[in-house]
């Protein structure tokens, strides 16, 4: 067992906090204040190849790996939340799920333009009345044997990267009768006809990214464009998740590492009672506990991303890295909300946001309460 | 086209903090970077690249460590890497460092040399145009902008302090290019993952034809004789008025130091 990271990720590493640096940061503060879409940082992304590190080249991709893919959204939500989740949708829900279980002729069509970030990935499985409860799915799908073709019909809500996005991947009900192996997965592009999107969403935090509902009325998708068989569409979006969970929980990380080390620099500088506030006990201790927590999360992300790289189950490494990274990520960011005092509740400092952005980390691509279920079942079984 | 990049493993400078009580700088954690000029140097390399197809080699001469900064070239676009790497080569000034690049470099194929303007650990400017010498080879140093042109001339705004020259040069030639001549590409993430694979070429004395008495401490005429670091300024003040006044501003002031 060795803890080393390899040069090749530590020189991605360098180049993604040299990216960071002079394009993320500098904007994090006016897009979520504006709760504008950085479209031009996904244009430079795609330019140095950053949407495609997971995918083989064979498609177009870098040919990185999971851990690579981890590190840049870590890296990235160090400073920005929004661009994190950005990333994390195309490359884990978007191109994820066509990697996996497309057929040739879908991964060829699809990949290489998802991966060159021409066209942005998005996944809808979640509906109003079918949110932890996936199952409860009202979006329909039948073949129309006349025209050869499946026909959508149904709405999607909360989907990241919609109305930017090109290609979704939707989850709807093929037979009802069936339950969850009723259930299917489709590649839907985004000027089908019978496809638009919703209202946006306003949120408390990631305000950046595009959060919209999806509307499918009578949309009629080539047969072709069924993802995996009919009836799989169920493991498809849970496995999908899976691997979602990695990058959210890299978001997490990140936004944690972000606060902590705004938090260290801040309390050296800041004097109360005649000395920086680094020297007192109460400081140095809720930082060590902060660093811990945050040293932790990283060691079981990375660890779900190997695995995932070597062909290793990691479904309850996935969820034990979502569960432990987002509640550190939210009690890193509050503490250092805390640490910063009245200073960190304003919006001149990026603590507040990054308190915001960490708290939707619990919440979407599986709830912590899911990740406890994932983790229960596993250890119990 | 053959372009050849010599280009320089750095201290961040901009990471250097000084210890409060020594007034030494603290170089304990410091990371090391591509020199910021040589890697406009790699950029000016790689424009042309992308434009009229070139093979690109980056050259650097330093410590083993130094083989960092030719992955980071790799991963940007360069082809080739050549690291220089020799204990006789330790304590050169700046014409034993020029002495072995150039003799390193007679031995590659060239059109182009590129060189950054100037290191940022110690400001000399002197590598570049030493190697140009050394080759006896036409050089434009301070570059700007660059063009190719026909027959292999290349049209180039040199920059000085108050304007720039338009001048030509006809390959081959050496350049030295001053980061505000373009804005360095990121890494390609492909390249990045590609960079480990290929080969750092790694060449010693034995790699180079050179008269060894030329080299490292030895072969360096540059004697340091002291080092300290340079007191804090005072902070200015600023008067904003007619010249005419100011000009009387200065000379009372000049005077009251007993400068003039």
């Amino acid at each position: 067992m060795h803890f080393e990271i390899p040069k090749t990720h530590e020189l991605f590493r360098q180049c993604i906090r040299e990216f960071v640096e002079k394009e993320v940061k500098p904007i994090a503060e006016e897009i979520d204040e504006e709760e504008r879409f950085p479209i031009e940082t996904v244009e430079k992304m795609s330019k140095m190849g950053l949407m495609s590190v997971p995918i083989p080249k064979e498609y177009g991709g870098a040919g990185g790996d999971n851990l690579m893919y981890a590190m840049a959204v870590e890296e990235l939500s160090k400073a920005c939340g929004t661009t994190g989740v950005i990333l994390s949708a195309h490359t884990s829900l978007g191109m994820g799920p066509i990697l996996e279980f497309g057929t040739q002729e879908q991964k060829d069509k699809y990949l290489p333009k998802m991966a060159s970030g021409e066209w942005l990935g998005a996944f809808g499985l979640t509906e109003p009345n079918a949110g932890t409860d996936a199952a409860g799915q009202q979006t329909t799908a039948y073949f129309d044997e006349k025209t050869n073709e499946w026909v959508l019909n149904g709405s999607k809500i909360f989907i990241t990267n919609s109305g930017y996005a090109h290609i979704y991947i939707i989850i709807g009900m093929t037979d009802r009768s069936k339950g969850l192996k009723g259930i299917s997965a489709f590649i839907l592009e985004a000027d089908t006809p019978g496809f638009s999107v919703g209202k946006k969403e306003k949120k408390m935090g990631i305000r950046g990214s595009a959060t919209c509902e999806l509307i499918m009325e009578d949309c009629r998708l080539p047969k072709e464009n069924l993802l995996g068989q009919e009836g799989k569409g169920f493991k498809i979006a849970m496995m999908t998740l899976d691997g979602g969970r990695i990058g959210i929980a890299a978001q997490a990380l990140g936004l944690a590492q972000g606060a902590l080390d705004e938090t260290v620099s801040y309390v050296k500088e800041r004097k109360q009672f005649g000395k920086a506030i680094a020297k007192f006990q109460n400081t140095q201790f809720q930082l060590a506990d902060m660093y811990a927590k945050v040293e932790a999360a990283r060691l079981l992300v990375y660890k779900a991303a190997w695995k995932k790289t070597n062909h290793i189950p990691y479904s309850v490494d996935a969820a034990t890295a979502k569960l432990f990274a987002a509640e550190t990520a939210m009690e890193v960011t509050t503490k250092a909300v805390q640490l910063h005092g009245g200073y960190g509740y304003t919006r001149e400092y990026p603590l507040e946001r990054m308190m915001r952005d960490a708290k939707i980390t619990e919440i979407y691509e599986g709830t912590s309460e899911v990740q406890r279920m994932v983790i229960a079942g596993s250890i119990l079984s | 086209m053959k372009i050849v990049v010599c280009m320089k493993q750095v201290p961040d400078t901009t990471e250097i903090r000084l210890d409060p009580v020594t007034g030494t700088l603290i170089r304990d954690g410091v990371p090391s970077i591509m020199n910021p000029d040589d890697k406009a140097a790699l950029e000016e390399a790689l424009v042309l690249k992308d434009k009229y197809g070139a093979h690109i080699t980056a050259i650097t001469m330093g410590p083993p460590q130094a083989d960092a900064i030719l992955r980071e070239a790799f991963a940007m676009g360069a082809d080739r890497g050549i690291l220089l790497t020799d204990r006789k080569f330790a304590g050169s000034d700046t014409l034993a460092t020029s002495t072995a690049l150039a003799a390193a470099i007679k031995g590659l194929e060239y059109d182009i040399i590129i060189a950054g303007r100037q290191a940022i650990d110690g400001d000399t400017a002197q590598v570049g145009p030493q190697i140009a010498e050394h080759l006896d080879l036409p050089q434009v140093s301070y570059v700007k902008e660059l063009e190719f042109g026909k027959d292999n001339v290349l049209k180039i705004k040199r920059a000085i302090e108050d304007g720039y020259y338009l001048v030509e040069v006809k390959a081959p030639c050496l350049l030295t290019v001053l980061s505000e001549a373009n804005k360095p590409r990121y890494m390609h993430i492909r390249g990045i993952v590609e960079a480990f694979d290929k080969e750092v070429e790694i060449w010693t004395v034995d790699n180079i034809t050179v008269d060894e008495t030329k080299l490292g401490l030895d072969g360096s005429p540059t004697k340091v004789k002291k080092s300290f670091t340079k007191g804090a300024k005072q902070a200015g003040k600023v008067h904003e008025v007619e010249p005419k006044v100011a000009a009387d501003i200065i000379v009372d002031k000049l005077k009251e130091m007993f400068i003039i």
